[in-house]
């Protein structure tokens, strides 16, 4: 079975984001009240598995191995429908 | 070890640079020196052949999910065995800028405890942004534990290139502390980035072009065996690849950057 995945990987609380405090800075000058940016990056992965169990584990196993550090980040997994 | 029997391996992978710089560092103290696609080495599976190896800078596979992650996890599954045998035989890897941060994905350094699952820190994106080249000053730090500062004395400062956006070495925010202790105490803390009269940057910017923890531009591994450092020792081996160079009456032949590859070969030199 194929599942659908969305892996959001963004940094940790209390680690500075230098790209998102540059991009609030923009885009207050450019008029918008805002107070916070956190920029993140999201993976949109289609993966051949059992089950929605094991597509969780591999995709918990692809975070800690490639697409995150766990040293400054956080990641939130998605399985989505079966295709 | 006579210094023409030493083979140094560069690896080089789509959008790595400096090899060339390095190898002709290499070269001319005399050691022989191969620039070698990755692929190769591990078609080959030679990597034992060399008696030491280096990852060079550049932007290894376009810098994609983070700046030498890609890379490291590459040689991590080709090559672990080999890499494991080499470090376990005290061989010297070094790491310089896009190289350092393979070191550090690939959880040989710091390496507290040998290779590391996970990396243990990160060299996060500059702060402030962007990517950021220019000369700066190193402080040396290291008692004597890193194999390639050993002809450098304690508290020399250099003066070498940055050249790099994703440079800021950071540990998790709630280890930071106990981390640096442990660095402090293992002799792994290599070099700091400093102001001309050797004072610590402290932060500033440009002094630290990368708003690094506690200045860290360089650490070795334990054993003091495996290094990594964000500046490019290659770019200033020469006189003539200094900036002011036309400016200055008295300038010795070589730059800064040279002991880091003299230090290595007479490290190779002596060891059994």
């Amino acid at each position: 079975m194929k599942y659908k995945m969305r892996i959001e990987v963004s940094l940790k609380p209390g680690h500075s984001d230098p790209e998102g405090e540059t991009t609030a800075r923009l885009l207050k000058e450019l008029g918008y009240k805002v107070e916070t940016v956190n920029v993140s990056k999201v993976y949109s992965l289609v993966l051949r598995a059992e089950s929605r169990k094991e597509t969780e584990g591999k995709a918990e196993e692809m975070c800690k191995r490639l697409l995150a550090n766990p040293t400054k980040d956080n990641y939130d997994i998605v399985v989505g429908e079966e295709k | 070890m006579k210094r023409e029997e030493i083979k140094v391996c560069i690896l080089r992978v789509g959008g790595t640079n400096c090899d060339a710089e390095t190898k002709r560092s290499f070269e001319e103290l005399g050691a022989h020196a191969e620039i070698v696609h990755v692929n190769e080495i591990v078609r080959r599976r030679n990597l034992l052949e060399y008696n030491a190896l280096v990852f060079p800078g550049g932007f290894s596979f376009g810098d994609y999910v983070r700046a030498g992650a890609i890379w490291a996890k590459w040689v991590s599954a080709k090559l672990s065995k080999e890499l494991k045998m080499f470090t376990d035989d005290n061989r010297p890897v070094l790491g310089i800028c896009n190289g350092f941060q393979v070191l550090v994905e690939a959880g040989l350094l710091p390496g507290f405890e040998g290779v590391s699952s996970y990396p243990e820190a990160t060299l996060a994106t500059n702060f402030p942004p962007g990517y950021n080249c220019r000369w700066i000053n190193l402080k040396h730090e290291n008692r004597g534990k890193c194999v390639f500062t050993r002809k450098v004395p304690k508290g020399k400062i250099l003066r070498v290139p940055v050249a790099h956006g994703e440079g800021r070495f950071v540990f998790a925010k709630e280890k930071e502390k106990g981390l640096l202790e442990k660095l402090r105490e293992n002799d792994q803390l290599v070099f700091r980035y400093c102001h001309k009269n050797g004072e610590y940057a402290e932060g500033s910017f440009p002094t630290n072009p990368n708003g690094s923890f506690r200045d860290i531009a360089g650490i070795c591994n334990p054993d003091g065996t495996v290094f990594g450092l964000m500046p490019h020792p290659e770019r200033a081996f020469y006189w003539w690849q200094q900036p002011d160079w036309t400016r200055q009456t008295k300038m010795s032949e070589y730059g800064d950057g040279k002991l880091i590859f003299e230090s290595l070969i007479e490290y190779l030199a002596k060891k059994p």
